[in-house]
């Protein structure tokens, strides 16, 4: 309990200081979301939500609220990390949003710190009305922290040609814990594609607790991807929670290649007829990287359709979590949801979990989910073999193929083209 | 016509599968630019033989020997065998995630292209190889960007078998039931896709349990794998014979033996 009165005590002094300026209805929200923290705790593996993954590295860890870098990168720092130099990108250091290293669009591409007092009604209308925190201590606690994320608005029936890119770096090796929040709204009609990235300037054990809300309209599209690249020694705890309009189409993809221990909760709900959801998410994991994926598609409205995919590639000790829920609300008669989980063990001592829970009340739906874990299909070796290659070979290429598999439904080429490049720099190690 | 050099000779095969003997000593000589068949009852040991040819690793070889090109075949790897010219066209073609049949192929003819000292091919070559290749055949490019026969129907997973095998370029085709679960436009698509790649260096064994594929391939000699052995060989006739009679009179034989 200590480290939770920690946090309480910081939340505290941060609140009468630094973020004493707030609006009320941003300081209620805070309080709403420490009051919650609170009442809750961290989780513990009693819980049948964190059954396989123990929180215990950050519940008994002491990690100080993170400062303003002492030295702000230069663009060839952040340049790996970016997909192109063009189009719009915010980027955050320490949680920090950094404009020197930042392509804003006015007020629709911009810090949310910025947009909580220049757009104040539309912030408020959105904040915090769609990621749950009732029963959820780490969403509850960055709720807490609100203040600085991404903030993207896209009006109604326009299209952002290029990719936005959200870049959250970690600078140094400070034991600290950042809280990003991000407010993506599309109006109806509305496109755009955007990247968000989590990654490490450094090799520090810190701590990543991020939020992304995001709204789709009515017609609207998003294409929207996550990569979690953070230091192999980092705590990265998210929630992604989208909720999307009739007709509209989110295609949210999830990497996660970082963290000792990173545990992910998407929450899609689709709340209007004839939506179109594509849920596609890869883990490629070693050393003793635990990662949990812990998913929910809540077909609120009728004639929706899923389509969940997600790989995991598992090597040394490392251990990979899937939980797929899928509810199908009453009334949301003729959904159609597809979930697969695949889970690749590369050795004997490497691990997979994977449940689906599907919670079915309306007569006139197609769902179906299938799970596997396991090593490599020896018939596969052997198919690929007797074409004559190699034996070694024709383990890379298989391994390659799961992982290819999910990167291959990404339309941002720059980004798979990256992607693909960091997969086959880990396989090749 | 003047008979080419033996390329693959095997003598008093016996194979076990999980410690039970299936094939119970096979003698086979198969010459370049012959197409041999080895027809046969469920059960009596053909695929056997192919894919022990091929190197499967599930099957263990109890005694006899087999010769490719005078070199020890049951010797060779799997990968060795194939870069040395042997080729199996599978009865099950196994689906392989995310990885797309160009790719895959392109894979496969770059360990072949290292084996003979050539030049590999990046993508851009094999497309343009690939194209030469399809056009020869009568093929479109539909099925190459595809991940290697996911989602394939039956008859398209047997295609991309024929396909690999034109782009492969083997010595020695083995061909295990490539015409089971094919409609009959669809074998003879395969049937004439296989004559075209007839030629006077290349052997063809065809293993199958009916008689219809050899209508459109007609083989040099046809034999008759009974209950783990050769139990009868002959010309294209005995292909006719044994859908007529089917192949019960030939176990009893077996048995009697």
């Amino acid at each position: 309990m200590a480290h939770v009165e920690q946090l309480v005590g910081s939340y505290r002094a941060w609140a009468s200081n630094g973020a004493s300026r707030a609006p009320t209805w941003l300081k209620d929200l805070r309080e709403g979301g420490i009051a919650r923290f609170h009442g809750l705790g961290f989780p513990n593996m009693k819980q049948e939500a964190w059954r396989f993954t123990s929180v215990a590295p950050i519940a008994e860890g002491s990690f100080e609220l993170a400062k303003p870098p002492a030295r702000i990168p230069q663009i060839e720092d952040i340049r790996p990390f970016l997909l192109f130099e063009a189009g719009y990108r915010l980027v955050f250091v320490d949680g920090f949003f950094q404009p020197t290293l930042s392509t804003p669009f006015f007020d629709d591409v911009q810090s949310l710190a910025h947009v909580v007092t220049h757009r104040q009604d539309l912030v408020r209308q959105h904040l915090g009305k769609y990621a749950p925190t009732d029963d959820r201590p780490f969403s509850a606690l960055n709720t807490a922290f609100v203040n600085e994320g991404a903030f993207v608005h896209v009006p109604a029936k326009a299209m952002i040609a290029e990719p936005i890119q959200l870049l959250f770096l970690a600078s140094g090796d400070q034991q600290v814990v950042t809280h990003p929040r991000n407010l993506v709204v599309l109006e109806r009609e509305a496109r755009a594609s955007i990247v968000e990235t989590y990654a490490s300037l450094g090799t520090g054990a810190y701590w990543t607790n991020s939020v992304t809300e995001i709204v789709v309209g009515d017609g609207a599209r998003v294409d929207y991807h996550r990569v979690q690249r953070e230091s192999e020694r980092a705590y990265h705890v998210a929630t992604t929670q989208t909720r999307q309009g009739r007709d509209s189409t989110v295609h949210l993809h999830t990497v996660a290649f970082g963290a000792a221990l990173a545990r992910h909760d998407i929450g899609a709900v689709m709340a209007g007829p004839g939506g179109r959801l594509i849920l596609n998410g890869l883990y490629l994991l070693g050393g003793h990287q635990h990662a949990d994926h812990h998913t929910t598609i809540d077909h609120a409205a009728d004639h929706c359709e899923s389509h969940e995919y997600f790989n995991g590639v598992l090597d040394q000790k490392s251990r990979g979590v899937f939980t797929g829920r899928i509810i199908v609300r009453p009334g949301a008669q003729k959904t159609d949801s597809k979930q697969t989980n695949n889970n690749l063990l590369l050795s004997a001592d490497a691990h997979a979990d994977s449940q689906p829970q599907l919670e079915i009340y309306a007569d006139d739906v197609k769902c179906t989910h299938g799970s596997t874990v396991g090593p490599l299909d020896p018939r596969a070796l052997f198919y690929l073999r007797s074409r004559g290659v190699g034996e070694e070979e024709a383990r890379r290429l298989l391994t390659y193929g799961f992982a290819a598999e999910i990167l291959g439904r990404m339309d941002v080429v720059a980004l798979r083209a990256e992607l693909d490049r960091i997969v086959r720099d880990r396989l090749a190690a | 016509m003047a008979k080419g050099k033996v390329l693959l000779e095997v003598k008093g095969l016996r194979v076990a599968v999980a410690g039970n003997e299936i094939l119970k000593g096979v003698d086979l000589a198969i010459r370049e630019g012959e197409v041999h068949a080895i027809m046969g009852p469920n059960g009596s040991g053909k695929s056997t033989l192919a894919q022990v040819l091929a190197g499967h690793p599930a099957y263990a070889v109890l005694a006899g020997t087999a010769k490719y090109e005078g070199k020890d075949l049951l010797d060779m790897k799997p990968e060795e065998r194939a870069r040395a010219g042997v080729f199996l066209a599978f009865q099950y073609p196994v689906e392989i995630r995310g990885i797309t049949n160009s790719y895959f192929l392109r894979s496969a003819l770059n360990a072949l292209r290292r084996e003979r000292g050539e030049a590999e091919l990046d993508p851009i070559d094999f497309l343009q190889f690939l194209e030469q290749k399809l056009k020869a055949i009568g093929w479109d490019d539909t099925m190459m960007n595809r991940p290697v026969n996911e989602g394939f129907s039956g008859g398209e997973k047997k295609r991309n078998e024929i396909l690999q095998l034109a782009v492969l370029e083997p010595r020695l085709a083995i061909l295990d039931e490539t015409d089971s679960g094919l409609d009959i436009d669809a074998l003879k698509t395969v049937a004439e896709t296989v004559n075209k790649l007839r030629n006077p260096n290349r052997a063809f064994l065809i293993v199958t349990h009916y008689q219809r594929l050899l209508n459109y391939i007609t083989p040099d000699v046809v034999h008759v794998l009974a209950d783990g052995r050769i139990v009868k060989s002959g010309g294209p006739e005995l292909a006719h014979e044994l859908e007529a009679k089917g192949y019960d009179w030939l176990r009893d034989a077996a048995m009697v033996s």
